[in-house]
C-alpha cells in the first residue's frame, strides 16, 4: 500500500487526532496529537507492517511561523521493511507540558533516541525505563537544542570548573611542581 | 702568559696590575676562585647542576629522537595522524612511530581533533598518566583554538587545560604539517638545558 493510503486509513481510525496530512516530494507526514501516539504506532506496526523505527527526534518550532501546532514536535520516522514504504509522524508537544508517552514498549531501539530527545529538548517520555541524559556530559544544565539556549552555553560546565580546580591542586605534586610553585 | 707566570710577575713587580686585570687568565682565575668558594660553602649542588647541564645535552638529544606518542585520536585529525603512521608518510623517519597503547610508556600526547567537554576529563587523565618528561602537541585548529566549533560542547583549545608545546594549524593538517610539528618539538627538546624541566608548565 502506498504511504498516502496508509495515512488516509489511519486518519479514519483516529479522526480526532490527525490534524493534517502533508506530502512533500513524495514524503508523507502526519501531524498528530500526542495522546494516542503509542496506540497509533502499534496499529501501524501490526496492521501495516511499519516494523522499523528509522529515527526519532525532536524539533523546536519557536521561530518558525506556523498557523497551528505546538512549539515542540517529536518526529517518528517509520519504515516497512516488507513493503518498502516510509511514513512520518509529527507529534505535537506543548511548551507548557513537554511530555509524551514513550514507545519503548514497541521498539526497544527507541530507548536511546528518546533519551537523546530528552537530553537536547527536555521533552519527558512517560514510561521510559531509564530516562537520563545520554550525550551531554554528566551534570549538564539546560537543553542545548532549544532555541533560547546560548551558542556557547549559559555557564561553563561545572565538571570542567571542577577539573581545572583539581588540576591546580594536583600540580603541587607533579614532577615540575616545585617550578610551578616558584612562578 | 700562564697563571703561574702572572703570579710570579705580580709578586716580583714585573707585571702591572691593570694589564693583568684585562687578561683572559684573570677571568679564569676569578671563576676558579668563585667556584672554590661555592664548593667550600656546600657547593655540591652547583656541581650537580653543572653535571646535569652536561648530561642533558646527550640525554635530550636521545630523547628528541624517540618521541613516542600515546595511541590517542579524537576526530577527523586522527585520520591524518593514522595516515602519517602509514608507509606513504612514515612517521618512523622521525623516531615517533611507536604509538604506545599505555600512556605510561609514551612521551608525547598528540591531541588530534576537537576536545568535547565530556572528553576533557579523560584527556586530562591520560595526560596525568604520561610519565615525565612529557610534551603535548595540539594537532589541528580544533585542538589549538576550537576551530570551526564555537559552541557549548567543544573546549575552545586544549591549552585551556594542558600545557601545549607545539600547535599545528590546519583542518586537518597534512601529515607533513604534523611532521613539521614533531620536528619543532624535537628542536625544543634538544634546546632544553635541564634534564627533566621545561620552561613553563600549566
Ligand atoms: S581541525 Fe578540522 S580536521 Fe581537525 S578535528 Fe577539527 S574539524 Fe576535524
Amino acid at each position: 500500500m502506498e504511504p498516502i493510503g496508509i495515512a488516509k486509513e489511519l486518519q479514519k481510525k483516529f479522526p480526532d487526532s490527525i490534524s493534517e496530512i502533508t506530502t512533500h516530494r513524495g514524503q508523507v507526514a502526519l501531524m498528530v496529537e500526542r495522546t494516542p501516539i503509542v496506540e497509533m504506532c502499534r496499529v501501524l506496526k501490526t496492521d501495516y507492517q511499519m516494523n522499523h523505527l528509522n529515527c526519532l527526534c525532536g524539533v523546536d518550532n519557536l521561530s518558525r511561523k506556523m498557523a497551528h501546532g505546538e512549539r515542540f514536535e517529536v518526529v517518528y520516522q517509520l519504515y516497512s521493511i516488507q513493503n518498502r514504504v516510509t511514513l512520518r509522524l509529527k507529534a505535537q508537544v506543548p511548551e507548557s507540558d513537554p511530555s509524551i508517552d514513550s514507545i519503548t514498549c514497541l521498539w526497544s531501539g527507541a530507548n536511546w533516541l528518546e533519551r537523546e530527545t530528552y537530553d537536547f529538548f527536555g521533552i519527558v517520555f512517560n514510561g521510559h525505563p531509564n530516562l537520563q541524559r545520554i550525550l551531554t556530559a554528566e551534570g549538564w544544565e539546560g537543553y542545548p537544542l532549544r532555541k533560547e539556549y546560548a551558542l556557547r552555553g549559559d555557564t561553563e560546565w561545572k565538571g570542567f570548573i571542577e577539573l581545572k580546580e583539581k588540576a591546580r591542586q594536583l600540580s603541587k605534586f607533579d614532577f615540575y611542581g616545585a617550578q610551578v610553585e616558584q612562578e | 702568559m700562564g697563571l703561574k707566570d702572572i703570579n710570579i710577575g705580580l709578586s716580583t713587580g714585573l707585571v702591572d696590575l691593570p694589564e693583568w686585570e684585562k687578561s683572559a687568565a684573570f677571568k679564569d682565575y676569578q671563576e676558579l676562585e668563585a667556584a672554590t668558594a661555592q664548593e667550600k660553602s656546600g657547593g655540591l649542588g652547583v656541581w650537580l647542576a653543572r653535571l646535569e647541564e652536561l648530561v642533558a645535552i646527550p640525554v635530550n638529544w636521545g630523547r628528541s629522537n624517540s618521541v613516542w606518542p600515546v595511541t590517542f585520536g579524537l576526530a577527523c585529525c586522527a585520520i591524518e595522524q593514522i595516515g602519517s603512521g602509514m608507509a606513504r608518510f612514515d612517521i618512523s623517519r622521525f623516531g615517533s612511530e611507536v604509538f604506545r597503547a599505555s600512556p605510561r610508556q609514551a612521551d608525547v600526547l598528540i591531541v588530534s581533533g576537537r576536545v568535547s567537554m565530556k572528553m576533557a576529563p579523560v584527556i586530562k587523565r591520560v595526560y596525568d598518566q604520561l610519565s615525565c618528561p612529557k610534551w603535548v602537541i595540539a594537532m589541528g585548529d580544533c585542538a589549538s583554538c576550537g576551530g570551526p566549533f564555537n559552541n557549548y560542547a567543544i573546549l575552545q583549545g586544549v591549552d585551556k587545560m594542558l600545557p601545549v608545546d607545539v600547535y599545528v594549524p590546519g583542518c586537518p593538517p597534512r601529515p607533513e604539517a604534523l611532521f613539521y610539528g614533531i620536528m619543532a618539538l624535537q628542536q625544543k627538546i634538544r634546546a632544553t638545558e635541564k634534564l627533566g624541566v621545561r620552561e613553563k608548565d600549566s
